[in-house]
């Protein structure tokens, strides 16, 4: 049955103009991006950025200690910390001012499951699958009207699951379905509010993407997708990417050079892609927890707790993170269980300070709003 | 909707255009369990584990003996200076990748198109969605080098044969296989004071043996008892009982006992010697037989059997399903001894699992299958479903972690997902426009929940292809 309402979608559809109402008449009331890089499986944060001025380390890592030789020598960040040779676009910005480290940093999870770890991190609760939404869904309610938050994959990740509208967008190598096609899937879709929901979305992300950049496998790509959807004067405010592949059981030394050396071209990718905007956006780097400090049987590490957090964007330039190693570092003489880097920042300071700061909210307000399942102050992160 | 729809939709891989619907639904699912046959043709005419680790292995020494682009193997000899011998070097190199990847193209194809032959032919498609099932809760993922096409052969090889069987056995099946021992490190743990320990010890060796706790934790969390249900003591005293499982002709260790290639082999001299604790009880055994011991009695703990019957009825039923539902089949788990045709009958009796009209999003493959079943599809050429799966978000046997796929709609239900489906519903759908007629065909496979929406979308589609593309992406098709 066709009634008026969906005559009018048909029609706007048909005739090419297939951004939904609400994304085509908005415009961002801020001009501040944030990018959140989920890493998945557990950075080792001891080795992305070695605390080279802490003697421990060698004694207890071997030879872990040191990245494989063909990648290069560790890039000094401070007198006390180094970044690994593969994080090398991640220690210009530093020099430069638009990189920080937040070590030491870990949720309030004390447990060793990836899945209820990352539920964690991505919820902000204090108990995985306590809570039902994702931190940042939680936090669109605080920020100015923009188009929805987009996550760069085929899924919508945890982080963003919840009750504001988000979207979801992939790069496809598929050949597109037919305008047609298209036009007569919304109005099938008109009575299913799931469906309806989910339709209209994936219709307005996928006119301000535009082009294909090579396929969803690839990290890189989706970061430059990632930097043109957030560099459009009217695209979404906050984008978030996934990285799998951080659970380095075995053979860490060249798997994890292969990882950071990604996630660095993610970075620069950001940097890149993002031009001018680049000024204004804070990109977050998090893991759901550290490795162990020792080296395994296996030349590899297992399960910890505490591990680094990494920052970059042109709005740190001038801030508390600019160039710096923030957090309380514990050493490696006292370690958590006898076994992990000692956790003695909460994620949800760093990330409460971060959003506070970037969006210019009260970060007393925000720790209230979005982190009251274990609030935690919130750290200065970017100048007011 | 009819007893019959739930049965071949919601229980089985959907309904194909030729399938009668069956007279007593319930029988007809119960019987497919003892009619299940595990080892097809289509399954035994593949290279098994066995040759697959052999694979390799030959694969791991042509790395270690030639420079792979830009990364030198630690001990291997500074690269020639002479720029042509390094050139060609290079060249051989990059040949041998090259063959490398096709052989894996072609061995994980063959298997990809052996699961899906299966699931678009079969007779006991309730029996078959049990594979695909028992594959996801014991998932390894095939993006590592040592499990690239050890996804097939741990389907077939640990999974098939103990679907109708008692749990532990398939616990015991997947556990001693190289797919699993290599996804999770298992293979090379060693007991710091077993033989081998104490060897290299006394040699001191630049690196020493030791445990890797990884298969021993997912064992706990994942196969077993689940997760807050165990604590880190019980995972490393299960790591402990663990260590000597292994596989013959890939790990190279002294005081190794000889074996064929891919099996599983017990290496007493690698074992940690002494008692452990799980699960507050004490496992005293010497050897092999103390984690025996153990994965027995984690079969048949009581949160296995709580955790085992919740996924399979949020599998069957609803993501959130019926407790009372998840208590009954527990219970029935537990006093037949922990066979699993028990967990399935109490699922099948149960009036839950036949009430819930359509609460189940389809995962990306679910939706797959079902299509192609509804388009009386055969088979498919492999590399054209893996492209798909992979468009789709499910790459077949690779969720990128060992708790596998996600079994709920938040989260396949996604904007970029749907879009994705209806692009493969249009590719799929049009070269068999011109042979199936979209309006007749939708009310056979969708007996009894074919909405009238639906019908005059279809009906007043643009042409034959859209309307059988509508078909598969109408929402009572997504769901089951």
């Amino acid at each position: 049955m066709i009634n008026r309402r969906s005559l009018l979608a048909r029609g706007a559809l048909l005739g090419g103009f297939t951004l939904a109402p609400q994304l085509a008449l908005a415009t961002a009331g801020t001009d501040q991006r944030l990018v959140f890089i989920v890493l998945r499986g557990a950075m080792d944060g001891l080795a992305a950025i070695p605390p080279i001025g802490d003697p421990r380390l060698n004694q207890l890592r071997g030879l872990l200690a040191q990245p494989p030789e063909q990648f290069g020598a560790l890039l000094p960040l401070t007198s006390d910390f180094a970044a690994h040779p593969a994080l090398k676009g991640f220690a210009g910005l530093f020099a430069a001012g638009e990189a920080g480290v937040v070590h030491a940093v870990a949720s309030p999870y004390r447990e060793r499951s990836h899945f209820d770890a990352q539920n964690i991190l991505e919820t902000g609760g204090n108990a995985a699958y306590a809570l039902k939404d994702g931190w940042l869904n939680r936090l669109l309610p605080l920020l100015p009207a923009a188009p929805p938050p987009v996550a760069l994959s085929a899924t919508l990740p945890a982080l963003l699951r919840g009750a504001a509208p988000t979207t979801s967008f992939a790069p496809s190598r598929l050949p597109d379905a037919s305008a047609s096609l298209k036009a007569r899937v919304a109005a099938l879709y008109e009575n299913d509010a799931l469906l309806h929901r989910l339709w209209s979305e994936a219709m307005a992300t996928e006119m301000i993407a535009g082009a294909n950049d090579g396929g969803a496998a690839n990290p890189q790509g989706l970061a430059a997708s990632a930097a043109r959807l957030l560099a459009d004067p009217a695209g979404p405010r906050i984008a978030v990417l996934e990285m799998g592949g951080w659970d380095t059981h075995a053979g860490q030394p060249v798997r994890l050079a292969n990882q950071l050396r990604q996630l660095d071209g993610v970075i620069t990718t950001l940097k890149q892609g993002l031009g001018p905007a680049w000024s204004s956006t804070l990109v977050i780097a998090a893991t759901e927890f550290g490795r162990t400090v020792a080296a395994n049987g296996t030349s590899g590490t297992d399960h910890g707790t505490a591990s680094a957090a990494l920052l970059a964007g042109g709005r740190l330039q001038g801030g508390p993170a600019a160039g710096r190693v923030l957090g309380d570092w514990p050493g490696l003489q006292n370690l958590h269980e006898g076994r992990d880097l000692l956790p003695t920042t909460s994620l949800n300071s760093l990330f409460a300070g971060a959003v506070a700061g970037l969006f210019g909210l009260d970060p007393a307000l925000v720790t209230r709003r979005v982190f009251a399942a274990a609030p935690a102050p919130a750290l200065a992160i970017v100048r007011a | 909707m009819s007893l019959a729809a739930i049965a071949l939709n919601r229980f089985g891989l959907g309904a194909r255009p030729g399938d009668s619907a069956p007279a007593d639904p319930r029988g007809w699912l119960l019987a497919q369990v003892g009619q299940f046959d595990p080892r097809p043709a289509v399954i035994t005419a593949l290279p098994d584990a066995a040759a697959m680790t052999l694979q390799y292995r030959q694969n791991l020494g042509q790395l270690r003996r030639q420079v792979v682009v830009g990364v030198r193997p630690p001990g291997d000899p500074e690269p020639p200076k002479d720029p042509e011998a390094g050139a060609a070097r290079e060249m051989g190199a990059n040949q041998a990748q090259r063959e490398r990847r096709q052989a894996f193209a072609q061995a994980y194809g063959g298997q990809v198109n052996a699961r899906l032959t299966l699931a678009l032919t079969t007779a006991t498609p309730f029996a078959e969605r049990l594979v695909h099932f028992w594959a996801n809760h014991f998932a390894i993922s095939t993006d590592k080098l040592a499990t690239a096409t050890m996804g097939g052969p741990l389907e077939f090889e640990a999974i098939r044969p103990h679907i109708a069987g008692r749990f532990v056995d398939m616990l015991l099946a997947v556990t001693r296989h190289p797919g699993m021992q290599f996804y999770l490190d298992q293979a090379q743990s060693i007991g710091p004071n077993s033989l081998l320990g104490q060897a290299a010890r006394r040699r001191n060796a630049p690196r020493q043996p030791g445990l890797n706790e990884n298969l021993a934790r997912e064992i706990l969390e994942l196969h077993t008892l689940g997760a807050g249900n165990y604590t880190q003591a019980d995972v490393a005293g299960l790591a402990r009982a663990l260590t000597g499982w292994s596989i013959g002709g890939f790990v190279r260790r002294p005081l190794g006992v000889a074996a064929p290639d891919g099996q599983f082999v017990f290496q007493p001299n690698w074992h940690e010697p002494g008692s452990v604790t799980v699960a507050g009880k004490p496992y005293r055994q010497n050897g092999e037989a103390q984690a025996l011991a153990i994965l027995n009695d984690l079969a048949l703990h009581p949160l296995t059997a709580r955790r085992l019957a919740f996924k399979l009825a949020r599998h069957f039923v609803a993501d959130v399903p019926p407790p009372a539902l998840v208590e009954r089949m527990a219970a029935a788990y537990l006093a037949s001894g922990g066979q699993l045709p028990a967990l399935y009958k109490a699922l099948i009796d149960a009036p839950e699992a036949w009430a819930a009209p359509l609460a189940k999003f389809k995962t990306p493959w679910d939706w797959l299958v079902s299509s192609l079943r509804a388009l009386g599809r055969e088979n498919v050429p492999p590399m054209q479903a893996i492209g798909a799966l992979r468009e789709l978000g499910q790459p077949t046997w690779r969720p990128g972690s060992p708790a596998g796929w996600e079994d709920d709609a938040a989260r396949w239900a996604a904007p970029d997902a749907l879009l994705r489906r209806v692009e493969v519903a249009s590719r799929i759908a049009a070269p068999l426009a011109a042979t199936i007629d979209a309006r007749s065909l939708a009310p056979r496979i969708l007996p009894g929940t074919l909405s009238s929406a639906t019908a005059s979308a279809i009906a007043r589609a643009e042409s034959p292809a859209e309307g059988l593309a509508l078909l598969l992406v109408a929402p009572e098709f997504l769901r089951r």
